[in-house]
């Protein structure tokens, strides 16, 4: 990797500025038969995000008495990645589900539902990078959309290094050819970081400066996620303050 | 102290309502000193209490709360009953034929699985299950009409004031509907056209439940549909 | 919400059997009349071939992916074709997540028969060195959304998907298969298409809602390519036909097969 550190004002492969996002779009309410769903392209991220409940846990024995379970899937289709994959869940599947509900757990407010179990499917139609920070933004509307009570939106994109360069929401090239990944999760009201992974090699400094880019990218992502649940109601009053 | 929207404003989970002290209706919380929206919905400040109009809500459960619902198992003296809830509901023996359980009393013949019933809730009990009673006019067994569900959130727009949304759509198709706090409604009709009038006049309400001025357009489209069965 | 699969409720049925008598339907249809059917093809990056198609609330992609793999045993001269079918359980309540269940083997057998049985590709021209080197063509169907008529609604978007896709094309020199950048349009020998007709009380109807397959006596399924010849039939639930009702299917199939053609 490059060590010069002259290539601030380079443009990236996809002609991005550094602390540029990808492409956004968001829809809420997509699914008919979920409670609650969204729809996110991030970059050429295609994912759905389906939830179900409050709902019966089954088997019982897994439930808590004293809040409800949030019960998070993580699923590739075969077609989304070249090449084909198995569609049984991989190890990094089961984790990325993990990580995905801790990022969103501390926004529900579980203790309402004891018992009783909310699940959230994100199917990954088409993947380009990013794909957990995409599962969380869709996943932190379709609960919103289901009705279930909660404090903020969850919030989420990664920072990184590519040659040298802090950068915004890599895609699938600079995930893979770059130094570092740090995906990340924010309520933007609460203002706490609720996921937080790193890949790579950082200084410090460049943590620090991948933390902080992280956050503002993801108080834009947060802009779009507010207005992907008011379009579903066609009205525009009731601008944030 | 003071009011961050304006009343009917649609807010998102997260926005700040109200800084300050003020009571808290439903739909919000309070924390670090000023109270926020939890669900999506229109907000409402109303003598000194801010509130949330919630556009997406599941069923909570409350007594004295009309609902119908399904059959879905048979546990020794009580009914299993899916009332579209967190948690199924219970009817004991009880509660359905005024008399206490003995062994010898086949509680399928009374109530099989897959019946569907108007019952309601008397009580939660100590783990806020419904408990559930189809004792009482116009309560029990449902033997004919089909359900249809809608967010339970929006069953108050469909009721109207005083019940002016529902007379209104009986009024003109001449269908018997029976709404359930839950969502579902029991719709019975005389033919499948007006039956269909009835459905399509519901989903117009879901759709639309936010936006003022509903009943005068559903009151349009009831003619509208009306006119096209002629 | 949760409730035991299989048990439908007696109001549901008897309300349906009752309009379905009538020769009407609970969505306004007339008994073999088909929803909205809406497809769109292209709609992946990462494929060589793909269709989304939506059968009114149903909904099913079709990705088909082109690679190089080695023959079956008893065919070394062919290429190899697979088809997979999952349930999100994102397209309905009742689905839950976990390895394929027997409906969405039979869904991925059905419309698999279905392509098989018209010999919709030349499999011999997917070989690129006999008893080594072949194409292997995996078609997978995923499932978004599920308001019944699943069936029909994957194959459309299976032949849909097919049609439009472009596939990788190889050099082979002394037995050494290398990828190129070209890729060329797929062969289509035949379009097979699936019309699912469901009895119920003594009524046929087609294109069955998911309440209706849950109220069902039984179903038919039969597959038909561009010339009218049968290709694929299953039949499925616990009360049969009679000898008149599979030959007014096969009719109803027959017509029916036409109105589908026309949306691929």
């Amino acid at each position: 990797m490059s060590k010069k550190k002259s290539k601030k004002t380079t443009k990236r492969f996809d002609g991005r500025k550094p602390d540029e996002l990808r492409p956004l779009k968001i829809e809420s309410g997509v699914l008919p038969h979920a409670d609650g769903s969204a729809y996110i392209e991030m970059g050429r991220n295609k994912i759905l995000v389906g939830v179900f409940g409050p709902r019966e846990m089954h088997p019982k024995r897994f439930s808590k008495p004293n809040m409800a379970t949030l019960r998070c899937r993580y699923h590739m289709a075969p077609f989304s990645v070249d090449p084909r994959r198995s569609p049984a869940p991989s190890r990094r599947d089961n984790e990325i589900s993990m990580v995905m509900r801790y990022a969103l757990e501390p926004a529900v407010f579980l203790e309402r539902y004891p018992r009783s179990v909310i699940d959230v499917y994100a199917e990954i139609l088409e993947a380009d990078g990013g794909t957990r920070t995409a599962c969380i933004n869709a996943a932190s509307v379709a609960l919103v959309d289901a009705g279930i009570p909660v404090r903020d939106l969850v919030a989420s994109c990664a920072a990184g290094k590519i040659d040298g360069q802090l950068v915004l929401d890599l895609g699938d090239y600079e995930d893979k050819e770059g130094d570092a990944d740090v995906p990340l999760a924010y309520m933007p009201k609460t203002e706490h970081v609720t996921l937080l992974q790193m890949d790579g090699i950082l200084s410090q400094d460049d943590f620090n400066g991948c933390i902080d880019m992280a956050i503002e990218g993801c108080k834009q992502i947060y802009e779009v996620q507010r207005e992907a649940l008011k379009k579903k109601y066609g009205l525009d009053e009731g601008e944030a303050n | 102290m003071s009011a961050k929207f304006e009343n009917r404003d649609l807010v998102v989970p997260g926005d700040v309502l109200f800084e300050g002290r003020i009571r808290t209706g439903d739909n919000t919380f309070r924390s670090n000193g000023h109270v926020s929206a939890s669900r999506i919905g229109l907000v409402n400040y109303n003598q000194g209490m801010v509130s949330v109009i919630s556009l997406e809500a599941g069923f909570n459960p409350l007594s004295g709360d009309l609902v119908i619902g399904e059959v879905i198992d048979i546990d020794l003296g009580r009914w299993i009953v899916d009332i579209g809830s967190s948690e199924n509901a219970f009817l004991n023996v009880q509660d359905a034929i005024d008399a206490p359980f003995r062994s010898d009393i086949v509680m399928p013949e009374i109530l099989d699985v897959g019946e569907t019933i108007i019952a309601k809730i008397v009580d939660l009990d100590r783990r806020r299950t419904p408990i559930l009673s189809i004792l009482g006019p116009s309560l029990g067994k449902v033997k004919e009409g089909f359900i249809f569900r809608i967010t339970p959130s929006k069953i108050p727009r469909l009721i109207g004031k005083k019940g002016s949304m529902v007379n209104m759509i009986l009024k003109a198709t001449g269908c018997n509907v029976v709404i359930g706090q839950n969502g579902w409604i029991l719709i019975q009709g005389r033919n499948r056209e007006n039956e269909m009038i009835v459905v399509k006049v519901i989903e117009k309400i879901e759709r639309e439940a936010h936006i003022s001025g509903l009943t005068t357009r559903v009151q349009e489209y009831l003619k509208e549909l009306k006119e096209e069965i002629k | 919400m949760s409730r035991n699969v299989g048990i439908a409720s007696r109001l549901k049925r008897n309300k349906i059997t009752e309009v379905v008598a009538s020769g009407k339907r609970m969505d306004g249809r007339d008994l073999l009349d088909y929803r909205e059917i809406q497809i769109k093809t292209g709609v992946l990056e990462k494929v060589e071939g793909s269709a989304e198609a939506y059968l009114g609330k149903t909904r099913v992609l079709v990705g088909v992916k082109f690679g190089k793999g080695y023959p079956f045993d008893d065919t070394p001269d062919k290429g190899v074709l697979m088809t997979n079918a999952e349930f999100t359980p994102i397209a309905h309540p009742t689905f839950e997540p976990g390895p394929p269940d027997e409906r969405s083997i039979e869904l991925a057998r059905v419309v698999d028969r279905g392509l098989r049985s018209a010999e919709i590709l030349d499999m011999k021209k997917l070989c690129l060195v006999p008893g080594k080197s072949v194409y292997m063509v995996h078609v997978d169907i995923y499932v978004l959304s599920y308001d019944g008529n699943l069936i029909d609604c994957s194959a459309l978007a299976a032949i849909a998907a097919l049609k439009t896709a472009k596939m990788p094309v190889y050099t082979v020199k002394d037995e050494n298969v290398k990828l190129t950048k070209k890729t060329k349009a797929v062969k289509i020998l035949r379009e097979p298409l699936a019309v699912s007709i469901v009895k119920i009380g003594d009524s046929l109807l087609v294109d069955p809602s998911a309440d209706e397959e849950e109220v069902m006596d039984a179903r038919i399924t039969i597959t038909l390519d561009e010339k009218g010849n049968v290709c694929t039939i299953q039949k499925v639930g616990s009360v049969g036909f009679t000898r008149d009702e599979l030959k007014t299917a096969v009719q109803i199939a027959a017509e029916k097969v036409e109105e589908l053609r026309k949306n691929v």
